[in-house]
């Protein structure tokens, strides 16, 4: 099996299912994926790593027809209100890239796949979200 | 507190478009002199300068300009603050009025992108050895890989959030909103572009992101806005003519974005424009009915409609219903973007801002030509910056 990599270090791989992590305020609970001095919520410092959940809703979404380069079109993009907390911007897959078949509020669950290959043989591994 | 209102006292702004023949510097210099002398003044009389350009941020536009219509020695803000670049400009000159410092001002807008295409899409190429690097640990760009915010998509995903919350809005209402601003637009001589388009050609042309399609994006392009404001106390000292034609600004408000859970991943334009909206009716006294136009931030057909609600010019939830009933037209209730806004008029980023007081305060003055809204008294400007800072301004016309 080649060497994986996530394509962010806020999807952990590994030996179980794939899943996401935050920063949680251990003042308000808000949610971060990236390092953040205080909470932009509170002010206060103090985090704590939590495990987000694997499902959700769409909130929104777009289907992208003309992209950065190197980019397949079309796709589309969502922002997912996760079951438990945390909002999250990502592909949805395993969908016809149509407005007749993506809604607001449509259950989904996280998936991954593969965005690319490196010189080593190194695959990025993406999270993404399809149809529950 | 009379004493201490701020006045535009000049105002003006080059055609937006593309020019090859001229040089940011020089779009700001000749919307600075156009400006200084439709308010009667010189570079003599100014005390201070606000210069506001985004793709040239760190260059010293200011001073640049200064070199081109006069160096007095005066203090110069250099600012950018992405689409709300020029109305940040214009607060600075706004608050050292305010503030005592200067009696004249003189603030200027300008932007040169040329035909630039989708902002933010430049071909990156990937590591050949995956490692991870910046705040997320990426191992590549995640552009169309976890979702998109390029700005076509961004506002897109703004708009359809809306759209799901609220019944009677989705891709006609949005398109809709490119149609009122390209008609709009013919009967500007300064707009970038000047073309009618039919709805259905509005909703057939090349999808970007949906529901934008290409007619519903502001186009790139150059040009520059300059405005000289005055403190109440100097005006009174000036001509009938000047004082006639003078513009009170009623309020001047800037936000940034409150802390969403969403607003992490996915910018609000919503929050800091109902802020903001909110501080500028209580500062002006102005109600949003007693509107005569208002020049919004339409980067995106999506965005324009948000607004419609965001600064309550319809009734909550029904931002679609106000531009199915032609609300926002120029012959309707609250005429919106009779400029023909970003999307026809064009978006040169840090004129933008500036370029908007210059429409309204022109329409206040009856000087507005054929696209004059007949009898207008009082009128908001609004700019969202991405990421996120808003403006707006309330500006009434002198009392006779």
């Amino acid at each position: 099996m080649s060497a994986r990599i996530p394509l962010v270090d806020y999807l952990v791989l590994d030996d179980g299912a794939p899943y996401l992590v935050a920063s949680a305020s251990t003042a308000s609970g808000a949610l971060y994926f990236d390092r953040r001095n205080a909470d932009a919520k509170s002010g206060q410092p103090g985090f704590e790593r939590r495990r987000l959940a694997d499902t959700g809703t769409v909130r929104t979404f777009t289907i992208v027809h003309r992209a950065a380069p190197g980019v397949p079109t079309p796709y589309v993009s969502v922002v997912v209100d996760l079951d438990g907390g945390g909002v999250v911007k990502a592909n949805l897959v395993n969908v016809e890239p149509d407005p007749a078949h993506v809604q607001v509020g449509m259950p989904v669950r996280l998936t991954t796949y593969v965005a690319g290959t490196d010189d080593e043989g190194t695959e990025a591994v993406a999270f993404a979200y399809e149809p529950a | 507190m009379a004493d201490n209102d701020v006045w535009i006292l000049g105002a003006s702004m080059t055609k937006f478009g593309r020019y090859r023949d001229k040089d940011v510097i020089d779009l700001a210099a000749d919307a600075s002199m156009a400006a200084l002398t439709d308010g009667g003044a010189t570079i003599h009389d100014m005390d201070v300068l606000g210069a506001g350009n985004l793709m040239e941020a760190s260059s010293g536009i200011g001073q640049r300009i200064q070199k081109q219509i006069g160096q007095t020695g005066i203090p110069v803000f250099n600012v950018a603050n992405a689409c709300a670049t020029g109305a940040t400009a214009i607060r600075c000159v706004y608050l050292a009025i305010k503030a005592g410092e200067a009696d004249l001002g003189l603030a200027v807008g300008c932007e040169q992108m040329g035909k630039a295409g989708l902002l933010g899409a430049s071909a990156r190429s990937d590591r050949n050895v995956y490692e991870p690097s910046g705040r997320y640990g990426a191992v590549m760009s995640v552009e169309g890989r976890l979702g998109t915010t390029l700005m076509p998509g961004v506002f897109a995903q703004a708009g359809m959030e809306y759209a799901g919350q609220h019944d009677g809005v989705g891709f006609e209402q949005f398109a809709k909103v490119a149609e009122k601003n390209h008609a709009h637009s013919t009967l500007n001589p300064l707009a970038q572009y000047q073309k009618q388009f039919s709805l259905d050609e509005v909703m057939g042309a090349d999808m970007m992101a949906y529901p934008n399609t290409l007619l519903m994006c502001c186009p790139t392009g150059d040009g520059a806005a300059a405005l000289v404001l005055v403190s109440e106390a100097r005006l009174a000292s000036l001509s009938d003519e000047q004082r006639r034609r003078a513009v009170k600004v009623s309020a001047s408000v800037m936000t940034s974005d409150p802390w969403t859970d969403s607003d992490q991943v996915q910018p609000d334009v919503n929050t800091l424009t109902r802020a903001a909206a909110d501080r500028a009716y209580e500062q002006s006294g102005v109600d949003p009915q007693d509107l005569d136009l208002v020049e919004l931030h339409d980067c995106f057909a999506t965005a324009e409609l948000l607004h419609y609600d965001n600064l309550r010019l319809c009734a909550p939830g029904e931002a679609g219903k106000f531009i199915d009933e032609r609300g926002p037209w120029r012959d309707g209730a609250i005429p919106v973007n009779v400029s023909g806004g970003l999307i026809s008029k064009g978006h040169p980023l840090g004129a933008t801002g500036v370029a908007n007081l210059y429409e309204v305060a022109t329409h206040l003055r009856g000087e507005a030509g054929d696209r004059q809204v007949e009898g207008a008294t009082v009128g908001l400007t609004h700019v969202i910056g991405l990421g996120s800072a808003c403006a707006i301004h309330v500006l009434e016309k002198a009392a006779a």
